[in-house]
């Protein structure tokens, strides 16, 4: 465990979002600390993807607190990009450059934030590539690519800013079936080297085996915060029990 | 044919500075049209503000007011002496920006707005995505518009005419002076023009099939 004095990773307190009349995030509470891998899990539209979305601030919020390594979240500007830069996303789109090959995605940031020499940033981007599994596809466009490919790139393109945490909105909801284990390899990879994470999908193998604490949203709400094997062997809330139902049964 | 053998070197010269005002304004518009759409979908709502005014203003107005402001309402303003040359440029380079600037903002708002979020949780600023990720993409997608745009600029030069500024508007006077036949003068000079715009279609159909492979 980490010491009580350091400031967890993320930190979202009271935290509530309108998109117009709909209350989409309710007075939320979350604390992720250093090194943990934290799962949300929950129906559409319970609002987890917006949370995810939240720490980031790509998604502004209406009241309450977020901070990220103690930091609060700056207004829009130069500051803001400057603590982007330390957070990684993933989207569930990939979102790769279209314009550009696979590995200059990878050293687009490193060049243009980091200000990192292009040839140093071409080795590193390879390194990661390699460590992804897709090094041989580094000159190849993102349209040539197959789902899992571009989604291991973009994993790739955001661990290139050396992230102290890494945000994941449904990483495989958009995948074909046979290609979510080889980004959800990836992720189990990253979460064992100790990269702090917080995953919101739908894998319920991935919640199981790679995450510390499973969150389980439902309308805006926080309504379970428990270990992975109390959250899915011994639900608490009715809703919670009711999403189980609803998956496991198959 | 006589026509156009006996005036050839006048033609030739009429042209010439047809192409010049061209280059020039061409080059102008293009660079102000792009930051004014850089403007006009920064996150700063003044900037926003300015832009859609400028456009609204100029592309609300005939290039012929445009010229009236710089070639006689202008110089009494007593800012800056500029001749009747550097007013067209000015005049067609602010006129065509605004057209400019809305092609270019079309294109920009093709681009998935995944893209611009990828950057901007990668750390890059505002500047930084247009430059790199966004605009990259949305002129693959402007170049028809972006070519039709330069088409009118290239034909918009012959307002020139009525400003002591000489370009190929003016041959009709000077075949008319001479006693020449105006008509079919005319319409060598369409014919010019229309010599001058395939270059530009061509340019067109070169960067379309250049910048379709990457999709």
């Amino acid at each position: 465990m980490t010491a009580a004095s350091a400031p967890p990773m993320i930190r979202v307190a009271g935290v509530d979002k309108f998109f117009g009349p709909l209350h989409v995030l309710k007075n939320v509470q979350l604390e992720v600390p250093k090194g943990q891998v934290v799962v949300v899990l929950g129906p559409s539209g319970s609002g987890k993807s917006t949370l995810c979305r939240t720490i980031n601030r790509l998604e502004p919020i209406d009241s309450g607190v977020i901070e990220v390594d103690g930091q609060p979240l700056p207004a829009e500007g130069k500051e803001l990009a400057r603590l982007r830069a330390d957070v990684g996303m993933v989207f569930q789109s990939f979102n790769l450059f279209a314009h550009k090959t696979i590995v200059e995605n990878v050293m687009l940031a490193p060049v243009k934030v980091r200000k990192t020499p292009a040839a140093d940033a071409r080795k590193t981007a390879m390194e990661l590539l390699e460590r992804v599994g897709i090094a041989n596809q580094a000159d190849k466009f993102p349209a040539q690519l197959s789902g899992g490919q571009q989604q291991r790139a973009a994993i790739a393109r955001a661990l290139a800013m050396k992230p102290k945490v890494m945000l994941f909105d449904e990483p495989t909801s958009a995948l074909d079936p046979e290609m979510v284990q080889e980004v959800l390899d990836v992720m189990t990879g990253l979460a064992k080297d100790g990269m702090t994470m917080l995953v919101v999908t739908h894998e319920m193998g991935f919640a199981r085996k790679a995450a510390d604490r499973v969150i389980f949203m439902s309308d805006g709400e926080v309504v379970e915060d428990s270990t992975p094997e109390e959250f899915f062997s011994a639900p608490k809330s009715n809703r919670a029990k009711d999403f189980l139902g609803k998956i496991l049964t198959h | 044919m006589n026509v156009l053998t006996k005036n050839f070197s006048f033609f030739l010269d009429a042209f010439g500075q047809t192409l010049q005002l061209f280059a020039i304004s061409a080059v102008l518009s293009l660079v102000l049209g792009t930051l004014l759409a850089a403007l006009r979908v920064s996150p700063v709502p003044v900037f926003r503000g300015i832009g859609t005014a400028y456009v609204t203003i100029l592309r609300n107005t005939p290039l012929t007011l445009v010229f009236v402001f710089f070639v006689f309402a202008y110089p009494l303003l007593e800012i800056l002496k500029i001749d009747e040359y550097t007013a067209a440029v000015v005049a067609l380079s602010l006129y065509t920006a605004a057209f400019v600037c809305e092609v270019v903002r079309s294109g920009i708002n093709t681009v998935p707005v995944g893209q611009a979020e990828a950057s901007r949780a990668l750390g890059l600023t505002f500047t930084q995505m247009l430059g790199n990720v966004v605009l990259p993409q949305a002129l693959r997608s402007v170049v028809p518009p972006m070519t039709s745009t330069m088409i009118a600029l290239l034909k918009n030069t012959t307002v020139a005419s009525g400003f002591a500024v000489f370009q190929a508007g003016n041959i009709r006077e000077q075949l008319s002076d001479q006693g020449d036949n105006v008509l079919l003068g005319l319409l060598w000079v369409a014919l010019g023009f229309v010599i001058l715009v395939m270059p530009l279609t061509y340019v067109q159909q070169v960067f379309e099939k250049r910048w379709s492979v990457a999709r």
